[in-house]
């Protein structure tokens, strides 16, 4: 434990360190700041209009503004998430402080488990970012804290289980731009293929639209925390650091 | 300290190390001899623990490489052959978190940091940034971080390479003010190297094991027979070498007289003897017996370079076979 502490804390001095997290977390807050000013912009509009017509349409900042906001921030997190992950082993293999890794007492899972953490807290920062957004939100509007909470832990969820993702790629070369673009690729895919389900119903539409990440968040959107999508996350989270290791021992068999 | 046996690491296509078998005892310096390619690399590897063998066993400290590989880290120093820095970490960081992965906290790692600063001679450069610093200074931290945690066994990977000549003497000096405290590995191809700073040699070639012994016992040898310089000069000016070296092939023992250099005044002479047959006296005797002068007299010491040549280059029968019908 004590070693995935100090593994995770590297980490995130290395993200600190360089321009890497800046840069992250400025894009991410302009993009959400974006995000955020739009859906605002369409909430009044939309009070201005029903005032007009007279007719009282209940109106929701969850619903309306909260809710949009959470799926647009899920989507935008695909793109994040390969930038996080793609130097956690692939910057190691190239520069050879891999072989100070593998050759310090010091289990594989506990590094996989730190670097993973690592990337886990910085994409956390880029969350809390969004908070100065809510800030406003909650000063002059009344929304419901509840489902918004329950929204973070579902984005935190689908991250997990991208970034344990992204770090199996990272093992698989030692060029960090092709462990990015590949994440980068795998994570779109991951998306997109819940699209089958629009058109088809068949049971193969239905397994591919289960493996997609995006339709996993759709209750966590709405702040129902329901144990299904909770449990797929948790299970890719598992999956890809599992691989993870696999890959490092055949690192060591290879090399 | 470290048992190695039959030693082994097969990958795809090529056998990297074949059936390696050696011992270092404690507080050695082991010179680790083979030209590039020659598996050095690959069996200090699979020492650290990075390559499990693909058969053969090697135990450090009395643990196995495979079985118990966390305690064999434990106490395990290990220079790659690029120092593994992190170009990102300040060099006092970078030391506290290698220390921190080998075990130490709190006040013994603090005391630590300091004393491998000093003992490396980097406490000048602690606050800088590791992708800023010289390849010197590179290679003294990745020194600093094998001893942080004050192993029983250094494992270091061509330590002296890409340095200037300067920093290449500072470091054999600081390995070999290691060598009390630490078993020490260093593997290398530059020859001198050894002879300066090990105390015994193991040199492998195509991944085989050509020869393991003391650095004077290999190169006593080397040769299958003693040899003698001998430096001859006249009384009175010229000396004649053809009549210095008759008289000295009839001296009995002595196998093959050459003139090794002639100048006006004096001759050089190398020796050869039947080995075990002690020839020194005589010689000396014949000389001055004939009335020259005897300059000189002292056994000749082949150098590694020629012994690693002749060891490494002498292809067996069914080898040259082999190679000759690759070329048809």
């Amino acid at each position: 434990m004590r070693n995935v502490w100090t593994i995770c804390r590297k980490e995130l001095g290395s993200y600190f360190v360089s321009p890497v997290a800046y840069i992250l977390l400025m894009m991410f807050g302009l993009i959400f700041g974006f995000f955020f000013w739009n859906e605002l912009g369409y909430f009044v509009m939309y009070g201005l209009q029903s005032q007009m017509r007279g007719s009282m349409m209940p109106m929701n900042v969850n619903e309306q503004v909260i809710r949009p906001l959470l799926q647009n921030v899920s989507v935008v997190g695909l793109f994040f998430i390969p930038l996080i992950t793609m130097r956690l082993f692939a910057e190691e293999k190239r520069t050879g402080t891999i072989e100070l890794l593998a050759t310090s007492p010091v289990r594989d899972q506990e590094v996989i488990i730190g670097k993973w953490l690592a990337a886990m807290a910085l994409y956390s920062c880029l969350l809390l970012f969004t908070a100065v957004n809510f800030a406003f939100l909650f000063k002059y509007g009344n929304p419901d804290w509840k489902p918004l909470a329950i929204g973070y832990l579902g984005l935190l969820l689908q991250a997990g289980a991208l970034l344990a993702i992204g770090t199996f790629i990272s093992t698989l070369t030692k060029n960090q731009i092709i462990a990015g673009a590949v994440t980068f690729g795998v994570c779109l895919l991951l998306w997109v293929l819940g699209w089958v389900s629009g058109y088809e119903s068949a049971t193969w539409a239905q397994v591919l639209s289960y493996i997609s990440v995006i339709t996993h968040f759709e209750s966590f959107g709405r702040g129902v925390l329901d144990s299904k999508d909770a449990v797929y996350y948790a299970t890719v989270i598992f999956l890809g650091l599992f691989f993870t290791a696999r890959s490092m021992e055949s690192l060591r068999w290879r090399s | 300290m470290i048992s190695v046996r039959e030693l082994t690491k097969k990958y795809a296509r090529t056998t990297a190390v074949d059936q390696i078998s050696f011992d270092v005892t404690k507080g050695q310096i082991v010179g680790f001899l083979g030209p590039n390619g020659a598996g050095k690399t690959t069996t200090m590897r699979m020492l650290t623990c990075f390559l499990p063998p693909s058969s053969g066993t090697a135990t450090v400290a009395g643990f196995d490489v495979l079985e118990q590989s966390l305690e064999v880290r434990k106490r395990i120093g290990y220079l790659p052959e690029t120092p593994p820095l992190y170009p990102e970490m300040a060099t006092a960081d970078y030391l506290k978190f290698v220390g921190k992965l080998k075990g130490l906290s709190g006040a013994e790692l603090a005391k630590r940091v300091d004393y491998v600063c000093q003992r490396c001679a980097i406490s000048d450069v602690t606050k800088k940034l590791l992708g800023r610093l010289s390849k010197g200074y590179r290679q003294r931290v990745g020194l600093a971080q094998a001893i942080i945690h004050n192993p029983d066994v250094l494992i270091l990977d061509e330590p002296t390479a890409g340095l200037d000549p300067k920093q290449i003497n500072e470091t054999r000096e600081l390995i070999r003010g290691l060598a009390g405290d630490h078993t020490i590995i260093l593997s290398t191809h530059i020859l001198p190297e050894v002879e300066q700073t090990c105390e015994q040699v193991i040199i492998i070639n195509k991944g085989k094991l050509v020869a393991t012994d003391s650095v004077r016992n290999l190169q006593a040898r080397a040769r299958g027979a003693e040899s003698v310089v001998v430096e001859v000069a006249g009384r009175h000016g010229s000396v004649e070498p053809a009549a210095v070296e008759e008289k000295l092939a009839r001296v009995s023992g002595v196998s093959r007289v050459s003139c090794k250099q002639q100048v006006d005044s004096h001759a050089v002479f190398e020796v050869e003897s039947e080995k075990g047959r002690l020839v020194r006296g005589d010689l000396a005797r014949a000389v001055v017996e004939s009335g020259w002068d005897l300059n000189e007299l002292r056994p000749a010491a082949m150098s590694l370079e020629e012994i690693f040549l002749q060891l490494t280059q002498a292809e067996t029968p069914a080898e040259k076979a082999a190679s000759q019908g690759a070329q048809s």
